[in-house]
């Protein structure tokens, strides 16, 4: 295995909102601070890969026109995946290992905006069985709260923590789109919006973009003071079907964590991919992390969710403690698919 | 386009469709046809426990699935969310519960809609049972909802 | 193919083989700051492209990005509507939605101050006299009808001038598969 490190994250402000820029537009602006964060010029770059869906924002092959924003002329090696651009990174980190390229870019970027999410989201499900039912996003994680509740995994009180640490963390993050401090007590006595899901247990819809570099052994070193080491990562699969599931737990999320190293412990931050609150505890739950690990020191997705770069925004956060020298251990994480159905492990480490 | 009130872009509606028309195979097509017929069907797994709907493979295993046997139509709730404001895609028009549903016979669960009029009328582990559709074509759309069964 | 047991009451009826899901999403549609300052100079009879600096390259429509340089193009540049042919397609079937009359001549044209082509209808000359090099002008609607779609333009005619010799992209820097350039 080559050593492989995170070298430089930037992302945008994550608005409700973003009107005035195409996906492009909006992403340029993030493609040059990584770089300079990083230390790199485009002719660094061996390997260029991105995460997103064109059906977020209903422009048919969107992720070619945003490619402009990179340089690809001439031909550049590059790649994307039509999921988080935390799995593009894994796709790098897997290029990076066969040897023939030190350093690549990663990007995701989701414009939620110009279309109804939830109706956008129900398009990743069984196309026979469930998508013809149009159910939403918040409806089916409700279906797993309640599993969990029932079932005595955690109660609505910690799931209100966790709502209220988020937005009250995402207070020193000035790229979150909610930030606030409420207490548990306060987001208790709202009215659920989808029982027993109250909306502060729920994401925001946002517009956002996020990039990261990664580079291999001393190319690293040469680029950054304290390259944040990615240790170990995995990526694991649940079935597809909701009812083949156990909703209350995350075998594929136990199993990624396993695979990624993370039994050995000793993190100081986990940022953990988990859009509603019970599902951070389920993912507590499964990787074992006790409560001297900070969670989501950034807001989480809880405070800014831009589909599709959500997940890479919790490497890249877990990441830059490392490189700026906060966190000496961190766990990232990021999940995809209904109800955390795929989930993406990594241990990132600095070295002292 | 018009002008955005807001700055200096334009916008326009966009509408996107997607007219598929899928082949469903003969396990998921078996589904569909018994939906067509007014009954549920699943399928063996390789540890016998029956999967509902029925899938071409065991999830667990990967081995080819066989046989398909009837199952419900009746079934029991495993878990439930109560939508206080269906959208406009929404299976039913007033508040409904979204649920997975165990078919009697089956050792799965499949999502519906629960059409139970007030949130207090549903319970995990409660029975219930499809409402066919009057002109069905072999769709998952051809139980237009389920209801708790009388009694 | 493995085959499977039906229960009794599936063994007499037609089988479905398959299903329809039509889907159908509503958006509100942002094309970005590039692609409007574009528009709505196509409103005014005006041509706006966009380029990262002077000299570099002038791209219309602008998407706001320089494939090239990866640079945005934050500099506005008005081109002709006057341009030449680079390519051409005689189209012979009726695609969904379509409403010319066929045969009819798709065109890729590079306007005068431009270094992109775009793509439009060549009219008011026969299929078979369509040829690469030849000098085109855009034909506007009338004002009333100006908007900012491509629709303002009607399509594009032959001018009374000579053919240019036409830049076949790649023709000066051979990136062919076997080309010592592209090997290296």
């Amino acid at each position: 295995m080559r050593d492989v490190a995170i070298i430089g994250f930037a992302q945008t402000p994550h608005v409700r909102r973003q009107p005035h820029l195409n996906e492009v537009e909006m992403l340029m602006p993030v493609l040059e601070e990584v770089r300079a964060a990083a230390k790199v010029t485009k002719d660094d770059i061996g390997f260029t890969v991105s995460g997103s869906t064109d059906y977020l924002a209903g422009v048919g092959f969107s992720f070619v026109m945003t490619l402009d924003g990179v340089g690809p002329w001439p031909p550049i090696q590059e790649s994307h995946v039509e999921m988080d651009g935390a799995f593009a990174l894994y796709e790098a980190w897997v290029k990076l290992q066969l040897g023939d390229v030190d350093c690549a870019l990663i990007y995701g970027y989701g414009k939620s905006s110009p279309g109804p999410i939830h109706e956008v989201m129900s398009r990743q499900l069984d196309p026979y069985n469930v998508a013809p039912l149009w159910p939403d996003q918040i409806s089916l994680a409700a279906m797993q709260a309640r599993v969990g509740l029932e079932g005595k995994a955690f109660t609505e009180e910690q799931m209100a923590e966790v709502a209220s640490r988020s937005r009250r963390n995402a207070l020193d993050n000035p790229n979150a789109q909610l930030r606030w401090d409420r207490s548990v007590e306060e987001i208790l006595a709202e009215e659920p919006i989808v029982d027993p899901l109250r909306r502060s247990d729920c994401p925001p819809i946002s517009d956002g973009a996020a990039a990261v570099i990664i580079a291999a052994g001393d190319v690293a070193r040469d680029h950054c003071e304290r390259p944040a080491w990615i240790r170990g990562i995995d990526h694991r699969i649940d079935p597809m079907a909701l009812g083949l599931r156990d909703l209350g737990e995350s075998p594929s999320a136990r199993l990624a964590g396993e695979k990624a190293g993370v039994g050995a412990g000793g993190f100081d931050i986990a940022e953990l991919h988990a859009p509603f609150t019970h599902q951070e505890l389920i993912l507590r739950a499964a990787l074992g992390l006790g409560d001297e690990v900070a969670v989501n020191p950034s807001g989480g997705a809880l405070a800014a969710n831009p589909v599709m770069a959500t997940g890479l925004v919790r490497f890249g956060e877990a990441a830059q403690r490392i490189i700026d020298g906060t966190a000496g251990r961190a766990v990232a994480h990021c999940t995809s698919g209904p109800c955390l159905q795929q989930n993406l492990v990594a241990v990132l480490e600095g070295e002292n | 386009m018009t002008d955005d009130p807001h700055g200096d872009v334009l916008t326009a509606p966009l509408t996107i469709e997607y007219p598929f028309k899928r082949t469903t195979g003969p396990v998921v097509g078996a589904f569909l046809t018994a939906l067509r017929e007014g009954f549920l069907v699943g399928i063996k797994g390789s540890d016998g426990r029956v999967l509902v709907p029925p899938t071409e493979y065991d999830p667990m295993t990967g081995e080819d699935l066989t046989e398909v046997v009837e199952v419900g139509p009746a079934g029991t709730v495993t878990t439930w969310a109560w939508v206080r404001h269906p959208g406009s895609k929404a299976p039913v028009d007033r508040p409904f519960a979204w649920a997975l549903i165990r078919p009697d016979g089956a050792d799965t669960a499949l999502l519906g809609a629960v059409d139970a009029g007030a949130i207090g009328s549903m319970a995990t582990g409660m029975k219930v049972e499809p409402v066919w559709a009057e002109e069905r074509e072999g769709s998952i759309t051809d139980i237009t909802c389920w209801t708790a069964v009388a009694g | 193919m493995t085959e499977i047991l039906l229960p009794a009451r599936l063994q007499d009826v037609e089988a479905v083989r398959s299903v329809r899901t039509p889907a159908s999403i509503q958006y509100s549609y942002t094309p970005g700051q590039a692609s409007s300052r574009y528009l709505k100079g196509i409103a005014q009879r005006k041509i706006i492209g966009a380029r990262v600096e002077p000299g570099a390259k002038v791209y219309v429509p602008p998407r706001g990005a320089d494939p090239q340089l990866g640079k945005p193009t934050t500099e506005q540049v008005e081109v002709g509507d006057r341009g030449t042919l680079v390519s051409f397609c005689v189209v012979n079937v009726s695609f969904h939605g379509g409403t010319q009359e066929i045969p009819y001549t798709t065109g890729n044209i590079l306007l005068d101050g431009s270094d992109q082509p775009i793509m439009h209808l060549i009219q008011e000359c026969p299929v078979d006299q369509v040829r690469i090099g030849m000098r085109l002008e855009a034909v506007w609607v009338d004002d009333a009808d100006l908007g900012p779609t491509m629709e303002s333009i009607r399509w594009f005619r032959p001018l009374d001038e000579p053919d240019l010799d036409v830049h076949i992209p790649g023709e000066d820097r051979p990136l062919w598969l076997d080309s010592e350039e592209f090997n290296q």
